[in-house]
């Protein structure tokens, strides 16, 4: 078996592109769950946002890049209010089925044929990237980087994800420290409490979900635009859940735990699968095929979350006094 | 729109392709690079004045893929394809015979679509066009009937969410699985075995029943003994879903079974339907029917109530609370199992079969009153009508959006649901 492959393919992992999107969108979710206590389960429709929002104001409106990743923001802060107004003052678990259905919903919207012209039905939309890789000012040519190697463009929308990464960590990190910040973890620890002391606990909650959606949302931004294609298929429950074992991997109300939990997660996956693919070719599991590796990738995961939030809740950086699943 | 018009060309009917479909076999489950083995086929007859057409060129293509055929002697042909999705299939208008002509223009472009299905009719009209109009009256009663019958079907598993809520308040997201089990063991029984219809359906219901008692004598049991959190155990719920989900397709295959096959047609008025359908409406209203009467009469069904109301009120007064829970938990798999089997038999079913009913099931319950069994009921007919009556009005794509967006009104209007007591929600 080719151990340096599957070495230098779980290298590549940890900066992935993917990873990074995950990860933008791993930090929203940390501003709900870890920080307010918001149970959304519908992460995926505020990433889907901000990926169609960039790609039709860029394909149907001809807006230049900067324009449209406004457009992709702003589609999933209004999202966020709507859904949030009506909903924030629902029990926990009714959040949580409540944004779980919005979500498909909303991608059952995204793919049904009627809006074709716009979406791109279950197709999906493509080149949309030209405006954004204009900017990119790295000559072309590859890049070696000893385990992997990449085109000017891959390289470009890597450092850009990365740094979206490190300026929504750092943006995170004063705002949580801050009094609004604290204000928030007095709502996930007692609702009651905060109200008691004349806050705005309605507002508070309204304010999170828009600021985690907007996030979420540059994630499937940076998603969609290495391949260029968006399609309605990926942001199905699948994208949220692993969302959530990846805020969970590292620890929901910490800024760090989503970056090296997104990083553990997706260096994890790509190990077992190519070593699993390896021991396939050489025949040693008789009873799987080449293409249901991939689907034990996935089988994973939801074990990886089962067993976290059974023995480890509050995940790798966690303090387990700071996590409480309310409710 | 008063009216709902279908168009349909002089020459042939619906019925032509939907009799192919019926006698094409599922295709194996795994695709290979030889397009012989592809899982998903589209096809049709193409028919001018009751006549096949031969040697008319047909291509289905999807994103990169493209695969080409020409029709046969009968004017019927095939196109195997690898993968789910919406293909779109274009008949080369320079092949047809001299004197025959599409009934539109633009008719020889034409969708099929394969996301739900592993076969896909697909009918190109020649000839000149006729209108033939089916009134909204028949079309309300067709979308009541199938209403009615994935209402019954919905609640037999929303009754088994919201009995497993009541008496341990957990939302448990991997009851769409219990469903899905239910269909394929049924699909290895009953056409793959060849077992009596019966006896495969009493077996699926046992593997079901077998699968809800273990995980909770094996996962959930432990976990309600260290005082986990609902929302805790909720998440556990759906990383378990997952499992289960990866599991079955490892185990069953990827491919859409086609599980009942075809019934007698029997004609109610404007509704065509068969044997099939009436059969699963009867059984899963006997069921609900047996249910109602377990819950109000007997004195397991009393104590499940009590459980449900007060879980430490109940156990005060000596009721045995993790045996409830135990009968609570077999009572809610069989019922789930056999809604399964209900749902394979009158349509297909895959691996993905239970998730994708998931969340109606949740819509169903949260609609009814969370944790009461009647609630569920009520609320799984209304989804049911709600669904299949949405088509009038919206693109059937959306049909399942319909009910979703129902579900979010109904929490905002009133949390509690219909049928629920009124307690503080938020």
């Amino acid at each position: 078996m080719d151990w340096l492959n599957a070495l230098n393919l779980t290298a590549g992992e940890l900066i992935g592109v993917y990873t990074a999107a995950y990860v933008l969108a791993a930090l929203g979710l940390a501003v709900h769950f870890g920080f307010t206590g918001l149970l959304n389960f519908g992460q995926a429709a505020f990433a889907a946002l901000g990926a169609y929002g960039y790609s039709i104001a860029t394909l149907t409106l001809n807006w230049p890049w900067w324009a449209a990743v406004l457009a992709g923001l702003a589609a999933s802060g209004v999202f966020a209010l709507l859904l949030g107004i009506p909903t924030l003052r629902l029990r926990a678990d009714y959040l949580a089925i409540v944004t779980i259905a919005a979500a498909q919903a909303l991608r059952y919207a995204f793919s049904a044929s009627d809006y074709a012209s716009v979406t791109g039905a279950s197709n999906g939309l493509s080149e949309f990237g030209e405006s954004f890789y204009s900017l990119n000012p790295i000559p072309k040519g590859r890049y070696d980087l000893g385990f992997t190697s990449m085109s000017e463009n891959e390289l470009f929308i890597r450092i850009i994800g990365w740094s979206l990464v490190v300026i929504a960590a750092v943006f995170l990190f004063f705002l949580t420290r801050s009094p609004w910040g604290r204000v928030l973890k007095g709502i996930r620890e007692d609702e009651d409490a905060v109200r008691a002391l004349g806050k705005n606990v309605f507002a508070y909650k309204i304010q999170a979900l828009v600021i985690g959606g907007t996030i979420a949302s540059l994630g499937g931004m940076v998603f969609v635009m290495s391949s260029q294609t968006n399609q309605p298929s990926t942001w199905g429950t699948n994208f949220t859940f692993m969302i959530w074992t990846i805020l969970l991997l590292g620890g929901a109300a910490t800024i760090l735990g989503p970056i090296v939990g997104g990083m553990v997660f997706f260096a994890l996956l790509m190990f077992t699968q190519s070593v699993m693919e390896g021991l396939v070719k050489m025949g040693w599991l008789p009873f799987l095929d080449i293409a249901q590796v991939g689907q034990i990738r996935f089988l994973l995961v939801g074990l990886i979350l089962m067993l976290l939030v059974i023995f480890r809740p509050q995940g790798i950086f966690g303090n387990k006094k700071e996590l409480q699943f309310n409710g | 729109m008063n009216q709902l018009t279908i168009r349909k060309s002089g020459v042939f009917f619906a019925l032509v392709a939907m009799l192919f479909a019926l006698f094409t076999a599922a295709a194996p489950a795994k695709a290979a690079d030889d397009p012989s083995t592809y899982a998903y086929t589209i096809g049709g007859t193409l028919l001018n004045n009751d006549v096949g057409v031969p040697d008319v060129t047909i291509t289905a293509t999807l994103d990169a893929f493209k695969s080409t055929t020409k029709t046969l002697e009968d004017g019927s042909w095939e196109i195997k394809v690898p993968n789910p999705g919406v293909y779109t299939v274009t008949l080369d208008e320079s092949t047809l015979p001299a004197g025959a002509s599409m009934t539109e223009k633009g008719g020889n472009v034409l969708q099929a679509d394969l996301t739900q299905t592993d076969f896909a009719a697909v009918l190109f009209s020649l000839g000149a066009a006729q209108v033939d109009t089916v009134n909204w009256g028949d079309q309300f009663m067709i979308a009541l009937f199938a209403g009615l019958d994935w209402g019954l079907m919905l609640a037999l598993a929303a009754i088994g969410i919201s009995l497993i809520f009541g008496t341990t308040g957990l939302s448990n997201f991997a009851h769409g699985e219990m469903v899905s089990l239910g269909a394929l063991v049924m699909w290895v029984c009953y056409p793959m075995l060849g077992l009596n219809i019966f006896v495969s359906a009493a077996l699926a219901v046992l593997a079901a029943t077998v699968f809800g008692y273990t995980q909770d004598a094996a996962l959930w049991k432990p976990l309600r003994k260290r005082r986990m959190g609902t929302n805790q155990m909720m998440i556990v719920s759906i990383g378990f879903s997952i499992v289960a989900r990866y599991i079955l397709l490892l185990v069953f295959g990827g491919d859409t079974k086609d599980i009942g096959g075809v019934g007698s047609p029997i004609n109610l008025g404007p509704v065509m339907t068969n044997d099939i359908t009436l059969y699963s409406m009867l059984i899963a209203a006997v069921a609900l029917g047996g249910v109602a009467l377990f819950l109000t009469k007997t004195r397991v069904g009393k104590a499940t109530r009590a459980v449900s109301d007060n879980a430490a009120l109940a156990a005060s007064t000596g009721i045995d609370v993790e045996r409830i829970i135990r009968i609570v938990w077999v009572v809610a798999s069989a019922l789930t199992g056999l809604a399964g089997v209900l749902y394979g038999l009158q349509f297909q079913a895959n691996w993905l079969t239970g998730f994708d009913l998931l969340l109606l099931l949740f819509a169903a319950v949260t609609l009814g009153g969370l944790g009461t069994a009647l609630g569920a009921t009520v609320g799984a007919i209304i989804i049911g009508l709600v669904v299949q009556l949405s088509v009038l009005f919206i693109p059937t794509e959306m049909m399942y959006a319909a009910a979703l967006v129902i579900l979010i009104v109904i929490l905002i209007v009133r949390p509690q649901g219909v049928l629920g007591k009124k307690q503080r929600i938020g």
